[in-house]
């Protein structure tokens, strides 16, 4: 059988029944069996599911829904964030009864859950796993997934799918996720019988499980990581196993090869000999550095090459931010020496990093006196925004042991004259702040929290907007895993969830989250978590009442006109940006009433005498704490490169 | 430039979904796609026709490969191979004399009468894509009623590929991947 479109009309068209031996939308009818119910999943609470009632503890009786619970702790798994609903009940039942082997912590709203999990692919070894029942449960951990796949996090989604027999019926709370997560995951999975009536079809379906399980932790890991998805049925997780099950079966991946690939030595001799005669080199360091476990390395080469280190807001710890060799981060808010650094450079080191439009600016203008040579682990990354000199696939981890082997210290590039321009633009240019008498400046409430606390080597993670870009800026990494931003995708509300996840994989680690008012607000509801998981995170919340960056962006480009960036009630005059400039006594919403309604410790805080003393006093607690900072909303993030711009175009008043 | 495709892909649900969403969403242009069945039961064989300049394709091609389902991609640009059409056409015959010499064109383009009906004929052929253009150029004054037409197929005459892949478990497989295809 053979289908064809010509032109590039309504490709979509074509999904269903194409030469493939089943589609999700193929499936016949039937008379729905009683025991099909589908229950709500927020009154699900008192309704006994008859079919699951009676305790199974042979190994051979495993239910689908058990096989996968115990396929996930054969993978090592050690948590879940699952919200359970009709469609999930039965892998609720499994977890509850492996307990004492995997700790299931309910998040409050399933994108809650979703970051969590990042947090914890984010910050260990270990791969996140969401959970979430059908229909809107599954649909509000697309924001999570579609975040993981921009910023290359690993992570397992499962969710609850309706009984096979009533997929493409439009059944209660029914949504075809796969296609709907298909464009924003690495890789999917729905397990499903080929015939939902024949037992052995079905049998076939639970023996399957553990592979494809087994599959999805290693695409998620491997090559450049990513999310995958596992859509489950509830009539396969209800099945019973009529046999032994093999919890190690082998893979069948014929199409992925994520093989950790050798650079050849030619290359590493072309790379040598292009760094020895550079004048200018920059090191431009991402994501992929962190990814490939290769900071040492990367510091081991840059501080052997003498060669000044930029890195992404991804890249954040791969080199110490405290140390002079850095240039701290480059792109539209990076530091005024690093995006001049990289526009004079005659060699551009691009490790880990995929030329994004907030690094690059106007991309014919980004680095072009330079040579590039591009190292990263996916070759779809080669020569997409940026034509590279060199492009090279390969592990950077592997890449660096093989340069560092090689590289000498006749190879050094002579560099003085380069440091010399280096120093003096950061003399000249540095990342500053205002002197605002008592008033608590974001920037300095950052730099405060760095003085505190850097010797812990706290976890820190943000939410999106001003506070974001002034916690790139001011706080110094030493360490990578340590800094948890949505960078790509940008996602408000990822700091409180993802900073929940973190606490949950580091039970005695410092980890704050540094927020933002409006940011916080998208996934305040997990303030209940940190609550009943006792999960002690710290939330630092710079106040200013308004969209910060929304609102620089009013102030620069479009005349001051608030267009709904005030954050309070609608009549107020600031509502339209006649306001007196200053804050209410009352600010909106009252944080601290509503932080201790969730049982948490609050505070506000709003002269700068107060604040350092308020800060320790939330870092000394061992408890979940939230410290409300009022700030002023005029700040601006500086230096800035307007969207499309280039070096000469950046804005440092 | 024109470029004719053949990905090789796991025979399963939503690989088509897949591929097309991922070309729709980067904003790819593709003139044909046909998908079937291949000797393997395991896998189906995509081809597409795509223009574009090198950029474009290496792109379409490298995104393409990264999808786990796709087992591999070549591009027949830099190969020996062989390219057909199918197509069905309807042609209207209003009277006998214009059957036959109908039937006289078809002959030479070495295609089929495969259906006759009173006032019309159904027409199969294949062959590259200018045949087919030309075939209908030389019909049409007897009037279309209605067409149908299969995208692109094509085949490298070099050894076949899908046979030859068996790759089961990555992480056992020792041999590395051809960065060439």
């Amino acid at each position: 059988m053979t289908a064809t479109i010509s032109g590039n009309c309504c490709l979509i068209f074509l999904v269903v029944g194409i030469g493939f031996r089943y589609t999700y939308y193929s499936v016949v009818i039937r008379e729905i069996a009683p025991h099909h119910h589908i229950f709500t999943r927020k009154s699900a609470e008192g309704i006994v599911v008859s079919t699951v009632a009676e305790p199974k503890t042979e190994k051979s009786a495993l239910t689908g829904a058990e096989i996968l619970v115990e396929a996930l702790i054969h993978q090592g798994a050690q948590s879940v964030f699952a919200y359970p609903g009709g469609a999930s009940m039965p892998l609720h039942q499994a977890l509850r009864k492996h307990r004492d082997q995997i700790r299931t912590i309910l998040p409050r709203h399933e994108q809650g859950g979703g970051f969590a999990a990042q947090g914890v692919s984010r910050t260990s070894d270990e791969v996140g796993i969401c959970m979430a029942t059908s229909g809107p449960g599954a649909t509000n951990l697309v924001t999570a997934i579609a975040d993981a796949k921009m910023d290359s996090v690993p992570m397992l989604a499962i969710t609850g799918q309706v009984p096979q027999k009533v997929i493409g019926t439009d059944a209660f709370q029914e949504t075809p996720i796969v296609e709907i997560a298909r464009a924003v995951t690495k890789h999917y999975y729905m397990i499903t019988a080929e015939d939902p009536d024949d037992e052995a079809s079905v049998q076939e379906a639970l023996r399957s499980i553990p592979r494809i399980v087994k599959e999805a932790y290693f695409v998620a890991k491997t090559g450049r990581p990513g999310p995958v998805l596992i859509d489950f049925p509830k009539n396969i997780q209800l099945s019973k196993a009529d046999g032994e099950i093999d919890f190690d079966p082998p893979m069948y991946l014929p199409g992925y090869h994520p093989e950790r690939r050798q650079v050849a030595p030619e290359q590493i001799n072309q790379v040598i000999a292009a760094i020895r005669r550079s004048k200018r080199p920059v090191l431009y360091v991402g994501g992929g550095c962190i990814n490939s476990d290769a900071a040492a390395e990367l510091t081991a080469f840059a501080k052997k090459a003498n060669i000044p280190v930029t890195m992404t807001c991804m890249g954040l710890g791969s080199f110490p931010g405290d140390d002079p060799q850095s240039l701290h981060m480059l792109g539209m808010h990076g530091t005024v020496y690093s995006n001049f650094a990289v526009n004079e450079a005659d060699l551009l080191l691009a490790f880990g990093v995929r030329f994004d439009d907030r690094v690059t600016g106007k991309l014919e203008e980004f680095a072009k006196h330079g040579k590039i040579i591009h190292v990263d682990i996916d070759p779809s990354e080669m020569n997409k925004n940026k034509e590279a000199h060199f492009p090279i696939v390969a592990d950077l981890k592997l890449f660096l042991e093989h340069l560092n082997r090689e590289f000498t210290d006749q190879d050094v590039p002579q560099t003085d004259d380069w440091w010399k321009q280096i120093n003096e633009w950061k003399e000249k240019y540095p990342l500053k702040y205002a002197d605002a008498g008592d008033l608590i400046l974001p920037q300095y409430a950052i730099d405060e929290l760095w003085r505190q606390t850097i010797e812990r080597d706290p976890y820190i993670c943000v939410g999106v907007g001003q506070h974001q870009m002034f916690a790139a800026q001011f706080y110094k990494f030493r360490k990578p895993k340590h800094w948890l931003s949505s960078s790509g995708l940008g996602t408000m509300g990822f700091g409180l969830p993802t900073a929940m996840g973190v606490q949950a994989a580091h039970p005695d680690s410092l980890v704050v989250d540094i927020d933002g008012d409006g940011s916080i607000l998208m996934n305040i509801q997990e303030l209940a978590t940190l609550n009943c998981e006792k999960l002690p995170v710290k939330i630092l919340l710079l106040n200013n009442q308004h969209l910060g960056m929304v609102v620089q962006w009013e102030d620069r480009f479009m005349d001051g006109r608030r267009a709904h960036t005030y954050l309070g009630p609608v009549d107020h005059p600031e509502a339209l940006g006649e306001g007196s400039g200053g804050h209410y006594e009352e600010t909106y919403p009252n944080f601290v009433q509503m932080a201790e309604s969730f049982g948490i410790k609050s505070k506000q805080v709003r002269s700068k005498a107060e604040f350092p003393a308020a800060l320790k006093e939330m870092l000394d607690s061992d408890s979940p704490y939230l410290l409300d900072v009022i700030c002023p909303y005029q700040e601006h993030v500086l230096p800035m490169i307007p969207a499309g711009g280039t070096a000469r175009d950046i804005i440092t008043e | 430039m024109r470029h004719v495709l053949s990905a090789l892909v796991m025979n399963q649900p939503g690989v088509l979904a897949h591929i097309s969403g991922m070309l729709a969403s980067r904003a790819y242009n593709i003139d044909s796609l046909a998908v079937g069945p291949t000797e393997n039961e395991k896998f189906s064989r995509m081809t597409f026709v795509v223009k574009g300049d090198d950029h474009v394709l290496d792109q379409v091609r490298k995104q393409l490969e990264k999808i786990v389902t796709v087992v591999r991609v070549v591009d027949y640009i830099q190969e020996e191979h062989v390219e057909r059409d199918l197509m069905l056409i309807k042609v209207e015959t209003k009277t006998r004399l214009e059957r036959s010499e109908l039937k006289e064109l078809v002959d030479i383009f070495r295609g089929s009468i495969v259906d006759v009906s009173a006032g019309h004929v159904m027409i199969e052929m294949s062959g590259q894509e200018r045949k087919i253009e030309a075939f209908i150029e030389a019909v049409r004054p007897f009037g279309i009623l209605e067409m149908a037409r299969t995208g692109r197929i094509a085949l490298s005459r070099s050894n076949s590929m899908s046979s030859a892949i068996e790759v089961g478990d990555p992480t056992h497989s020792s041999d590395n991947v051809d960065q060439a295809v």
